[in-house]
């Protein structure tokens, strides 16, 4: 994973300021709560949603079982089907082939629909350095760009954002990029919707060359997915001369009939609809119709590494779905930017130290910005153990270990005594001394006791040499803390 | 090396202490869930259709197939179209007593020049009743994927009960993967603005679906 998040502080400082700020916390508490309630009632439509998850908890690891098969079958239905397949060991690779690509076009501009994968290699930047600008056209990754910000969500970039503040971004920034924002622009969001449409439509009307992710591969069909709201990825994937797809290799499903789980529990987990707005599907090339030249590159940068850990790599069955950020009570208070990767939340928790390793302050602070609550699991749609990796991570980060990096197998150091046992032990204090991150999940307690047998999790093992604890989890966590530290004040943090 | 056989050594090397499942994929994943959510009766199934459709602000009409050819007309004088973009295999009839000036979809024409096209009219391929979802597939009556993009108003006739089906896994085995499909529920909308649903950014803002019943349509 590339330095997405140069210089960013480790996740304790980092959310100690983002728990400070009033507006931040508000913005993100109003639009994860909204989300909760909706998704729980689209969730609750669908009567048989536990065999959902787990058909597609099952059809993501069983291709993870035989990844290199699928992988060689997608490759070979994407070309016969007219695309062409590049292959990207690590991010540079990936923005290195993009960059040739729109290079031979002769085109200086391509538009982007949002890209989970584009923006963890850093492509807009490296774009950028080869002279070739890149617009992102999502609505909140538009507000992010012109608001020159990071992404603090999976699915809603700008969550972090209210109305006052995109109409403030909008009208200050827009001319800069393009058409200005209208006069008297309000903060209606409307408004603002239409502000983007007229904004953006210039830009898709010439646009030459597309650029996308894909939510799903169909291996046995070459078939690429790409789910959506705002018709901006059908802009991108149907006007352009020329389309450069970027897909982390974990997108596959085998077959055509695998797409009926996940077109079900996708939409319903992120955006609590029936349906998102448009679906869009293609195979290769449509004489007459779309694209003429279709490129897929299928990009590794530590997911091979990820594969290789076998509690780890249930991580790469995630649907970007961001049901997991939506109920952390960890996350909504401390925003996605204090997780200092495009991944943020649990998710982000898990897959971060495994795409990049261990080896950074932020990184090792990660699996630690957690209270171990369970509610990511409930909600995954594809059953994620994130409380389980996270455990596991802990232990690699204070014990050392194997893992693998970069394709080889090595043997981690213990954080023990570096900055980056510091770090996490700071990541473990913040969430433990806010008891209203706490509540909301003790009851997870018990049920992770399977997972650290006799220790404390993380900075159990870290202290316990060191300090005078309890045998815990004998008794809940949040019990024992306020035995030992007193009072149960909310630590400001609610 | 290439990039490609170093990926795909990392994955073998990464799974060697994976299980690999033996024999047919049908036999791997274990499929527990519903094919469609409750019996419903043909007619229940289009009514569900007309309600998700129109709980996502799509515009519902219903009309019997003698009567579409009139509907259309008024739903494009309604609108004030001047012109209406028609696929090459769109049935003639259907616009024949519609005054909007016809635009046929050529793979000459540019995006600006759709982008000053009104309306446009289509059929569909399938249309999804627990869900709202209609779904193109760039059948000859369909046109590309552009035309129903690019104008801001979109009249899409469904043909019921025909081209209805309960849910999405009956969706996906009527479609074709090698086509390149669109399904629609609901005009383009929005949740990024404080994660609530705003109707209307780049795709058409106004999605009429006209389901028409009976006759030879
Ligand atoms: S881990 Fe699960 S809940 Fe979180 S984004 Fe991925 S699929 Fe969704």
């Amino acid at each position: 994973m590339s330095g997405t998040f140069v210089g960013m502080p480790a996740f304790p400082r980092a959310a100690h300021d983002a728990v400070r700020d009033t507006t931040l916390r508000g913005n993100l508490r109003h639009a994860t709560h909204t989300i909760r309630a909706k998704r729980a009632k689209a969730v609750a439509e669908v009567s048989d949603w536990a065999e959902l998850r787990e058909a597609g908890k099952r059809i993501k690891d069983h291709t993870l079982r035989h990844l290199d098969r699928y992988l060689e079958q997608l490759e070979e239905s994407v070309t016969a089907a007219g695309g062409t397949v590049h292959w990207a060991a690590d991010a540079e690779e990936a923005n290195r082939i993009v960059a040739d690509l729109v290079k031979a076009t002769g085109e200086t501009e391509v538009v982007k629909v949002k890209s989970m994968a584009t923006q963890e290699i850093g492509l807009n930047e490296a774009l950028e350095a080869e002279g070739i600008r890149a617009y992102e056209t999502d609505l909140a990754e538009l507000i992010v760009q012109l608001g020159k910000d990071r992404p603090s969500h999976i699915l809603v970039p700008a969550i972090h954002r209210n109305r006052g503040e995109i109409r403030d971004i909008f009208t200050r920034e827009m001319s800069e990029w393009g058409r200005p924002a209208p006069d008297g622009l309000t903060d209606t969001p409307a408004e603002l919707a239409e502000a983007a449409r007229l904004h953006l439509r210039e830009k898709f009307l010439r646009a030459k060359v597309g650029i996308s992710g894909a939510n799903f591969m169909v291996a046995e069909t070459g078939t690429l997915v790409v789910v959506e709201s705002e018709g901006n990825g059908r802009m991108c994937l149907t006007l352009p001369e020329t389309l450069i797809s970027v897909v982390g290799i974990e997108k596959i499903v085998p077959t055509w009939q695998d797409l009926e789980v996940f077109l079900q529990t996708l939409p319903r987990s992120s955006t609590a609809e029936r349906m998102n707005p448009y679906t869009s599907t293609w195979t290769g090339t449509t004489d007459g119709d779309g694209p003429a030249a279709f490129h897929l590159v299928l990009l590794d940068n530590g997911r091979t590494d990820t594969l290789a850990d076998e509690v780890g790599r249930q991580a790469l069955r995630c649907i970007r779905c961001s049901a997991c950020l939506n109920v952390c009570p960890v996350y909504e208070r401390a925003g996605g930017h204090a997780y200092g990767s495009v991944y943020p939340g649990p998710i982000g928790a898990i897959l971060s130290p495994q795409l990049r390793g261990t080896g950074s302050e932020i990184d090792a602070s990660l699996p630690y910005a957690s209270s171990l609550c369970g509610a990511c699991y409930e909600v995954c749609p594809v059953a994620i153990d994130i409380p389980e990796v996270l455990v596991h991570l802990r232990e690699r980060v204070v014990q050392g270990g194997p893992a693998t990096r970069e394709g080889n197998k090595v043997v981690l150091k213990p954080a023990k005594g570096h900055a980056a046992e510091r770090a996490a032990m700071r990541a473990a204090q913040w969430a433990f001394t806010r008891p209203g991150v706490l509540r909301t999940g003790q009851r997870l307690a018990s049920r992770t006791r399977r997972l650290h047998p006799r220790t404390l999790p993380g900075p159990g093992r870290a202290w316990s040499g060191t300090r005078d604890l309890p045998a815990v989890p004998a008794e809940p966590f949040r019990d024992w803390w306020q035995r030992t530290h007193g009072t149960g004040e909310d630590g400001g943090a609610k | 090396m290439s990039s490609r056989e170093r990926i795909l050594g990392r994955v073998r090397r990464a799974l060697a202490d994976a299980e690999r499942d033996e024999g047919p994929y049908e036999r791997a994943v274990e499929r527990g869930y519903l094919r469609e959510h409750g019996g419903r009766s043909t007619a229940a199934t289009v009514e569900l259709l007309a309600e998700n459709l129109a709980d996502y602000r799509a515009v519902v009409h219903r009309c019997t197939a003698g009567e579409l050819p009139a509907v259309i007309a008024g739903l494009l004088a309604a609108r004030g179209a001047r012109t209406v973009l028609v696929p090459p295999g769109l049935p003639d009839r259907w616009l024949a007593v519609a005054e909007a000036e016809r635009v046929p979809d050529r793979s000459e024409s540019t995006p600006h020049e759709l982008d000053r096209v009104d309306s446009v009219v289509t059929a569909c391929a399938v249309a999804v009743a627990e869900t709202g979802t209609i779904v193109l597939d760039g059948g000859p009556d369909q046109g590309r994927r552009r035309i129903t993009l690019v104008p801001d108003h979109h009249v899409c006739v469904v043909r019921v009960p025909g081209q209805v089906v309960s849910s999405v896994p009956q969706a996906l085995e009527r479609l074709d993967p090698l086509r390149p499909l669109t399904w629609i529920s609901g005009p383009s909308a929005t949740s990024d603005i404080e994660l609530d649903r705003v109707e209307g950014v780049h795709g058409p803002r106004t999605l009429e679906v006209v389901l028409v019943s009976g006759g030879d349509q």
